[in-house]
């Protein structure tokens, strides 16, 4: 029987079924004697077991069945539940999960790597007490990094030349440490930093691979270098974040491999045979993907959301079209008005509607926040409460694949530097217990997401004297910056690279990866913080990426709109008040400076104003920066549907995107934010 | 899609001043009449704009302008070929287009043995159908993708 229909029911409910285990697990550690809560985890390890042996994935069923012993001697009194038991079902829980994402990527569930897993819980049913070095010797093991990697000829032809021209090729084998946020910024950063000094010719992963993430830990490089092993040593100890890294020389290994390759030459079919079974097997494994690859979303196939979407969008360009052919007959004008105001009552409720099933409550990227902040205190020591509100709060579909590794950076990054270790805080008459709060809620068109904790704040003097040892800031800058100024650096790109975490008081590292994850959302992110109080980080992201309220303007014969939530107000401004400050024309505008951009020059397009006495000037905000752009005439107000311009028009300056106006024709939006 | 189907030896005629060129029919998608052509501002000068293709916004270049020839007004007989490069949607703007012929490839003269000519870069070959001379035209070079793509 084809069981593959099922898969896409498999992944889910057992989703599902983890995500509750997740969660009695964290309470069950607070009351270990709750008997529904132990029954409740029997069941749900019960039904996967059932599912993942109808679907034949047997190691699932195998390490579950064990726990099914386990707790059932627990159930029945024989056992009691400790911590250690506690400790075992989490790491079950995770192995599972494992399997599942396997499957959901793969199709197959992968390796049977729960052995260890296994074996624990057979001990402990047993009643022995299980050797806990068993684990770790059998990660140690995967730690040890295949020595064998194999290469094609001609990386064996360029190290071979190298070693004739006395270059040094080494093999250089990174291990990431496991609680690597973003593994790939840190692979790049590693690979930057090596070619600065050699040239890679080989690694494994590709490259584009390492780049989309799609490694485990480890990766390997080859290179060619001038510099010797220990140069390389000490560049890579200046990295963060690394486990384990090794720098083998080519130099005298090589003989040794040279010498199969001396033996692989006179049998070239062998090797083409092993050339063509590769890239048979890979695209075995791609369709097998393909074949298993599940849908975006929970429930809805994407795909045709977004066609809903397609048509909804259509549907007010044609109410947009209707408003524009208003009839001037006063009875037929009458007529036309209703049928407008009904057509307009049925796109928001559709556009509603079709927004509503397009977003998930942001509870899916919340629920794994628990787990995380226990882990992360048990294992740095520090007594950390977890609070959570609003994790009904709902967001586009989009964002909520997104939003996930910005919040564990913050989250971390709280839990790791903000809130202090407990005598410290008893010190300062802290509550000895610190508190992360995460905090979601709906204000007005956007999502509000705080990451807010009572630790000690950022130390302002650290960051500013960071900023100047980087140069990110003057040191006259430095003198007139405002504190609140100063935590804004920390999103600064200058601030990320290698130093290590703890020396800016933590905040820092990899913050501008946030924020410019965030900004390609569309949202802001801030930063408030009160020294000796704690931080809060303010992440603001639009409810809907699809249709805005706009500004639609004249520049010439052109029309543009600029998205209203940009703009703070509409004004008019006498031409001769105009000053020029360093070439750059300023007005003098409610007592403060306001710099005045024209949007005919900004877009080259011929047009009269220059003659005008009265500018037009549409006011726009970023944060709290503002400047006026002067437009010829104003349009009005429209609510637009947003259409990319495409993969061929994907970095056109101060356009953000086009739109399909009631006549049929295309506008061009104006992206403000790139005027600051 | 499939480039290596049967009709891999068909090309889209069009006609830019009094040269015939052709463009292999796997790229193409639809051939329109030209509607509203939106400037893009800061863009490059062979692309006349944007048009909208029933809900979608596609860029147009100026094959003309692309080409190096004198800019004329769209007339009746003006067309835009929507191309489907690489899951681009890019339309090129030509003088006129009517027809599909089928060219062999044997004959198809490659250019490298003709004399290079500003409108060298864009050109892969010379086919000869009936006496009649088609300029094959290099897609990617006109959509001045090449670098990314090798």
């Amino acid at each position: 029987m084809d069981m593959n229909q099922y898969m896409d029911i498999f992944i889910e409910e057992s989703k599902e079924h983890l995500q509750n285990m997740n969660q009695i697990l964290l309470q069950m550690e607070n009351n270990p004697e709750d008997m529904n809560m132990l029954n409740e985890i029997f069941r749900i390890a019960h039904t996967i077991k059932g599912m993942s042996s109808t679907m034949g994935f047997q190691s699932i069923a195998h390490l579950t069945h064990e726990m099914e012993n386990v707790l059932d001697l627990i159930r029945s009194g024989n056992m009691l539940v400790n911590e250690k038991i506690i400790n075992i079902l989490f790491k079950c829980f995770d192995e599972l999960e494992s399997y599942i994402t396997s499957i959901e990527i793969s199709g197959v569930e992968g390796e049977d790597t729960s052995a260890g897993l296994v074996k624990e819980l057979a001990a402990l049913r047993d009643g022995q007490d299980v050797v806990d070095t068993d684990l770790p010797i059998v990660k140690s093991n995967n730690a040890v990094i295949n020595t064998n990697i194999e290469v094609n000829e001609y990386v064996h032809n360029v190290i071979h030349k190298a070693i004739q021209q006395e270059l040094n090729p080494f093999l250089v084998k990174i291990n990431l440490n496991s609680k690597c946020m973003l593994k790939s910024a840190r692979a790049y950063i590693i690979i930057n930093t090596l070619e600065k000094l050699a040239e890679i010719v080989y690694s494994n992963p590709s490259i584009e691979d390492i780049e989309d993430e799609k490694f485990d830990l480890s990766f390997e490089l080859i290179l060619i270098s001038k510099a010797d092993a220990s140069i390389l040593e000490r560049e890579l100890k200046g990295i963060s974040e690394i486990d384990l890294y090794e720098v083998i020389s080519l130099q005298e290994n090589y003989y040794v491999n040279n010498t199969d390759v001396q033996m692989e030459i006179p049998d070239p079919s062998l090797e083409k045979e092993q050339i063509e079974s590769t890239p048979a097997s890979k695209g075995e494994e791609a369709k097998n993907k393909r074949n298993n690859k599940t849908g975006k979303t929970v429930r809805v196939d994407i795909d045709r959301l977004d066609n809903l979407m397609n048509l909804v969008s259509e549907l007010i360009i044609i109410k947009t079209r209707l408003e524009d052919i208003d009839g001037t007959d006063r009875k037929e004008g009458q007529n036309m008005h209703e049928a407008i105001e009904y057509l307009e009552r049925i796109t928001t409720s559709l556009h509603d509607a079709v927004m509503k099933v397009r977003m998930v409550p942001i509870e899916r990227v919340f629920n794994r926040f628990p787990r995380m902040v226990r882990d992360l205190s048990k294992e740095l020591g520090k007594e950390i409460t977890l609070f959570m509100t609003g994790e009904e709060t709902e967001v586009d579909r989009t964002v909520i694949d997104e939003i996930g590794d910005p919040l564990i950076h913050l989250i971390r990054n709280s839990i790791d530097h903000g809130i202090e270790d407990p005598e410290t805080r008893e010190k300062y008459n802290k509550p000895k217990n610190g508190s992360v709060k995460l905090i979601a809620y709906p204000d007005g068109n956007s999502v509000v997401i705080e990451v807010e904790d009572d630790g000690g704040g950022i130390n302002i003097e650290r960051v500013k004297a960071k900023a100047l040892e980087r140069g990110v800031i003057t040191l006259q800058q430095s003198q007139i910056m405002e504190d609140k100024d100063i935590v804004q650096l920390l999103f600064h790109p200058g601030f990320s690279t290698a130093d290590k975490i703890s020396d800016i008081s933590g905040r820092g590292v990899g913050l501008d990866v946030v924020k410019t994850k965030i900004e390609s959302l569309g949202g802001v992110v801030e930063v408030d913080t009160k020294h000796g109080m704690g931080s809060k980080f303010t992440i603001r992201l639009p409810l809907t990426l699809a249709i805005i309220q706009a500004l639609l303007v004249n520049v010439g014969k052109e029309k543009y709109a600029i998205p209203l939530n940009t703009i703070k107000e509409i004004t008019t401004i006498q031409a001769n008040t105009v000053r020029k400050v360093q070439n750059n024309e300023v007005v003098l505008y409610r007592n403060s400076t306001l710099p005045i951009l024209k949007l005919s020059t900004l877009l080259n397009v011929p047009t009269t104003t220059d003659e005008d006495e009265e500018y037009v000037v549409v006011i726009v905000k970023k944060a709290d920066k503002s400047v006026g752009i002067v437009v010829d005439h104003l349009i009005g107000q429209q609510e637009i549907v947003i259409k990319s311009l495409g993969k061929y028009l994907a970095n056109i300056k101060a356009i953000a995107g086009a739109t399909i106006l009631g006549n049929g024709s295309v506008a061009l939006i104006v992206d403000t934010n790139s005027f600051f | 899609m499939n480039k290596s189907m049967g009709n891999n030896n068909q090309y889209v005629i069009f006609r830019i001043e009094k040269e015939n060129y052709g463009i292999p029919i796997n790229y193409v998608e639809t051939i329109e009449r030209v509607s509203e052509i939106t400037r893009i501002p800061n863009s490059p000068y062979y692309l006349t704009g944007v048009i909208n293709l029933r809900g979608e916004v596609v860029p147009v270049i100026d094959l003309r302008q692309r080409f190096q020839l004198s800019k004329i007004n769209v007339t009746d007989e003006s067309r835009i070929i929507i191309l489907s490069v690489d899951e681009m949607i890019v339309g090129i703007l030509v003088d006129s287009s009517s027809e599909v012929l089928t060219i062999e490839s044997e004959s198809i003269d490659q250019t490298s043995n003709l004399v290079n000519t500003f409108e060298d870069d864009y050109i892969n070959g010379i086919g000869k159908v009936n006496e009649r001379m088609i300029i094959i035209v290099d897609i990617y070079k006109i959509l001045g993708v090449e670098i990314e793509n090798n």
